[in-house]
């Protein structure tokens, strides 16, 4: 659908982006992940036509970008970081004007604008002056801006930046059913974000990617390392760290509490192995009730900060 | 297509000059400027014709055009608003003819009420109608060929303020420089007369309209929207 290749990016001596390879299938929603700066806007700035590469190429549908820069912005709807829309203008003069630009005819532009008017929920705001909508509101506006003409790729640069968790789930609703039928490209530095709404994740650290795959595969090819919550009753401290060291992988017993004469333990594991057979086998041997045993995989943020960090 | 494209842009900003009171403002300022200087000698003269009005107009303009193109491009750069208008399917001359035709059509509405001038000179005595349709002719190819270099200033920065002085100068530089001719070495006499835009204005609004003086302004329009469309790409 979308192919980048050997995109590179240069303000004056700075590098923003470094040889960026990647192909971006359809009807994927696609998480661009990074610290600020890694040039996650950049990248998008570029895929949508806002700037132009210092080399490589953009093509989109075998369209390149160089020559057919007008088909492309037609293919694309895109959302800068913050909304910044007309702030003069009222919601609904907005949203013809974009539908006007767009080249919704007559007939479509009234049905579509309502068709968006639903998804965003945009009912009570359409008479509204757009500098006095708040940020949740705006950044719907702005969502409805990027999908009037049913793009067949939307970009959104952190759309739930800035926002509160009830605006972010809203909006996360929103990319997800958008998703189903459409490709997605979105940047943000919120890990949980990814977590929660992207098939396919980008780590872009320093202008160049440094993690690409599913968020599922990107938890697993990292060092294998998860954690083990158990509760216990009737156990005792010493007894527990006494017997759970001596199994192989288990690097260490950290005790979380006691709750009603139940204790809770976290057993922290070095291994790609699986022992929780063993670890199973052991708490059998000895005259407790387990009451929980629960395994926690590394997080995300675990992963992002490992590889976003090796450069420093 | 593209015209279509330039009219949306065009009816966008055209409609905004009338949200912010800005637009007003101008207006009166114009208004007022314009009715003072011309009304406070017209009845020492005791002639029934608007010359006055025209010889003033480049020096007004020089003013009052860059401050109603300041914003056509800094605002945008300013507020962001510029990334999603470029990331819309439109083209960088769509965006700059809208911008620029809004403007001029502000003028128009600007100069609207200055009609009224015409009409009660013309109820005070027989008023020669040539110098003043030329006038107007003139005053819209120049108030034209103001806009264009506002908004080629406006191109240039993310401030207003910026932008009004550099469209200001460069405005207030073409109207002044033939009238600093004396200051010149003679063989260069014919060449600034021929740049400065009050010179072609006073033909034109003399009452005759020479193709030499229609195409220094139409010339001046492209150079500044070149010049703004450079400008443009170069951000990218």
């Amino acid at each position: 659908m979308i192919e980048l290749s050997e995109l590179t990016k240069y303000y004056g001596e700075l590098c923003a982006l470094d040889h960026i390879n990647l192909t971006i299938e359809k009807g994927k929603i696609l998480g661009l992940l990074g610290p600020n700066g890694a040039g996650k806007t950049t990248a998008l700035r570029i895929i949508t036509g806002y700037l132009s590469p210092t080399s490589g190429t953009v093509t989109a549908k075998g369209l390149s970008i160089d020559t057919d820069v007008l088909e492309i912005k037609r293919m694309i709807g895109y959302l800068p970081e913050e909304a910044p829309l007309y702030r003069d203008m009222l919601v609904y003069d907005y949203l013809h004007y974009v539908a006007d630009i767009r080249g919704l005819g007559p007939e479509r532009k009234d049905v579509r604008i309502h068709e968006l008017v639903d998804i965003c929920g945009l009912e009570e705001i359409m008479h509204r002056s757009i500098h006095e909508l708040s940020k949740g509101f705006k950044q719907r506006v702005g969502l409805a801006h990027a999908m009037m003409d049913d793009p067949e790729i939307l970009v959104l640069d952190e759309p739930t930046s800035g926002l509160d968790p009830n605006q972010i789930a809203e909006i996360r609703n929103i990319i997800k059913q958008i998703g189903r039928q459409k490709t997605v490209i979105l940047s943000t530095h919120i890990l949980s974000e990814v977590e929660a709404s992207c098939d396919r994740v980008v780590i872009i650290n320093e202008g160049r990617i440094v993690a690409d795959g599913s968020t599922e595969e990107l938890r697993r090819s990292s060092e294998a390392e998860y954690s083990l919550n158990i509760s216990l009753e009737g156990a005792e401290d010493e007894v527990v760290d006494k017997i759970f060291t001596p199994i192989e992988g288990v690097a260490e017993v950290q005790r979380l509490g006691t709750d009603n004469g139940s204790r809770s333990f976290r057993l922290l594991c070095r291994t790609t192995d699986d022992i929780r057979g063993k670890i199973y086998q052991t708490i059998k041997q000895q005259d407790w009730t387990l009451l929980e045993f629960k395994q926690e995989s590394k997080s995300l943020e675990k992963i992002f900060r490992e590889l976003t960090k090796e450069s420093e | 297509m593209a015209a279509g494209n330039i009219s949306h842009i065009f009816r966008r900003e055209f409609k905004v000059y009338f949200v912010s009171p800005i637009a007003y403002i101008v207006i009166a300022i114009f208004l007022v400027l314009a009715g003072w200087f011309f009304f406070s000698t017209f009845f020492l003269f005791n002639q029934a014709e608007l010359r006055d009005f025209f010889n003033l107009l480049p020096m007004i303009f020089a003013f009052i055009v860059p401050a109603i193109t300041m914003r056509l491009f800094s605002e945008e750069f300013n507020v962001g608003s510029y990334e999603i208008l470029v990331t819309l399917p439109v083209t960088f001359r769509d965006i700059i003819l809208g911008k620029f035709f809004a403007s001029v059509a502000f003028l128009a509405i600007m100069m609207l009420p200055t009609l009224s001038y015409a009409i009660s000179v013309a109820l005070l005595g027989e008023l020669d109608w040539g110098p003043v349709v030329g006038g107007y002719i003139g005053a819209i190819l120049l108030g034209a060929a103001f806009s264009a270099i506002g908004l080629f200033a406006s191109s240039l920065t993310k401030n207003q303020i910026i932008a009004f002085i550099i469209g200001m100068i460069i405005c207030f530089a073409l109207t002044i420089v033939d009238k600093l001719l004396f200051f010149l070495p003679e063989s260069m006499l014919g060449f600034f007369q021929y740049i400065g835009a009050g010179y072609h204005f006073q033909n034109i609004a003399r009452g005759i309209i020479d193709s030499r003086d229609i195409l220094y302004f139409l010339s001046l329009i492209f150079i500044a929207l070149y010049g703004a469309h450079l400008s443009v790409r170069e951000r990218h």
